[in-house]
């Protein structure tokens, strides 16, 4: 990091301390101005009870870019942003952005996704491409109903033709 | 040869257009916003539009190799809706965003009162923003239209080496090159500019300031006709250099300016890059 992105992320990071509001203009040129993970410190800085934090980062993963959004998602677990947040892995996961889909899927939405939503999105990482290695908590969440869908798509595959992926092979 | 494109609409493109396009050496696009060949009829069609620009499409020219940036703006043509007015309240926090090099396309259409008004706030939406920005001149009294552009750009005082005036021709060439902005022409199949009127005007006014484009859209046109002009320079005499200044370091040099352009190849390339493919989930 250079000096003056040291000192432009010192600066901003003391604005959002003082005011959460602050980090809607500071957010989008973060990692430009404030080198890499300027993003996630200005998140960390936000301060008050879950339901502020939740609401500023809804509005921030809202308004934000592929690269914003990428950032919140995967700043998630060190936040206090309780179970709200949810809505927006579930957004995550409803697009076709590799990068996007995997940060759905770390720790935070292993913690908080429903079972159809966590089995939805294991399933959707398969089609993607995207190694379940990747997968937040997936040996702690795997269940029967998850080993008959990965089943049932590799069924799939080999009436296609197509190779079966290892590493659904080794989880059925 | 590597090949920038400063001025394509790849929304209304498909991927078999990327895969050709990165054969045929292009490696950098921006994208500028502007309408959708009928009426939007809300600022949130604008919004939803926005999001794409700066999401899905520079994710799926990245699956082929290519860099994508944007420029953002209310076009010419909606300046006209008052349905779509309230774009212009929420440009300045998409403004913001990494992968904007510029604003626009802004100018004008039909030289109305509506689009004056959202060209001057938009020249100082730039200038808040320290932006360039991408110009486009009307179809229709082409000449005038150029004429009055060029006023504009300078009562806003918006210095001009930071704005490009597109889609120009041999009537409206020498207006721009006068007045020190970047120049910028369309090539397409059949209206607009051909590469070898192309390359008579770059042997007239040279290579310095000019830059060509395809504005490939929805419309009849071709996203290759970068290169088509770069083959008929070298064919008529023009170095390897004079290519790569007009196709390459000329827009590299005009939306450098933003201070946001991001060239690392594939920087956003996804695992799957190599295999080509959008993945469907």
């Amino acid at each position: 990091m250079s000096q003056a992105e040291h000192e432009w992320l010192a600066q901003a990071v003391r604005r959002v301390e003082a005011d959460p509001r602050a980090i809607h203009l500071l957010f989008p040129q973060a990692e430009r101005r404030g080198g890499p993970d300027a993003r996630g410190a200005l998140l960390r800085a936000l301060r008050g009870d879950s339901a502020v934090i939740s609401a500023v980062i809804s509005d921030l993963y809202v308004r934000g870019d592929s690269g914003e959004r990428l950032a919140i998602l995967s700043a998630l677990p060190d936040l206090d942003a309780g179970p709200e947040a949810v809505g927006l892995v579930e957004d995550a996961l409803r697009t076709n952005d590799t990068r996007l889909v995997a940060a759905a899927l770390g720790p935070y939405g292993s913690a908080w996704l429903d079972d159809h939503s966590f089995r939805q999105g294991v399933l959707k990482c398969v089609f993607m491409g995207i190694p379940l290695a990747s997968v937040a908590g997936l040996e702690r969440r795997f269940d029967a109903e998850l080993a008959r869908m990965l089943s049932d798509y590799a069924a799939e595959l080999r009436a296609a033709g197509r190779p079966v992926p290892h590493d659904v092979m080794e989880r059925i | 040869m590597r090949i920038f494109d400063p001025h394509i609409h790849m929304t209304s493109r498909t991927t078999d257009d990327y895969e050709r396009m990165h054969a045929a050496g292009v490696r950098a696009v921006v994208e500028p916003a502007f309408w959708l060949g009928q009426p939007r009829t809300n600022v949130g069609s604008f919004l939803d539009y926005f999001d794409a620009l700066l999401g899905w499409e520079p994710y799926r020219a990245a699956q082929y190799g290519i860099r994508h940036h944007c420029a953002l703006a209310l076009n010419p043509k909606e300046a006209n809706d008052r349905r779509c007015a309230g774009v212009l309240a929420e440009l300045p926090r998409y403004l913001l965003k990494d992968s904007v090099v510029a604003v626009g396309e802004v100018g004008y259409d039909s030289m109305t009162a509506e689009e004056e008004h959202a060209f001057e706030t938009q020249l100082t939406l730039a200038r808040e923003n320290d932006l360039p920005v991408l110009v486009h001149t009307p179809h229709r009294d082409k000449a005038a239209g150029t004429r009055r552009t060029l006023d504009v750009v300078r009562a806003s005082g918006t210095p001009p080496e930071r704005v490009l005036v597109d889609h120009l021709n041999e009537v409206t060439v020498g207006l721009v090159a006068d007045s020190g902005c970047w120049m910028g022409f369309s090539i397409y199949p059949d209206t607009k500019m051909d590469p070898e009127r192309m390359v008579a005007v770059l042997r007239q006014y040279g290579t310095a300031r000019m830059l060509v484009n395809s504005a490939a859209d929805w419309g009849r046109s071709d996203p290759l006709k970068t290169r088509a002009v770069a083959d008929a320079m070298l064919a008529a005499g023009f170095g390897a250099d004079d290519v790569e200044q007009v196709l390459w370091r000329n827009p590299v040099a005009f939306y450098g300016q933003s201070g946001r352009l991001s060239l690392e190849a594939g920087a956003e390339a996804g695992p799957d890059y190599a295999g080509n493919t959008i993945k469907r989930g």
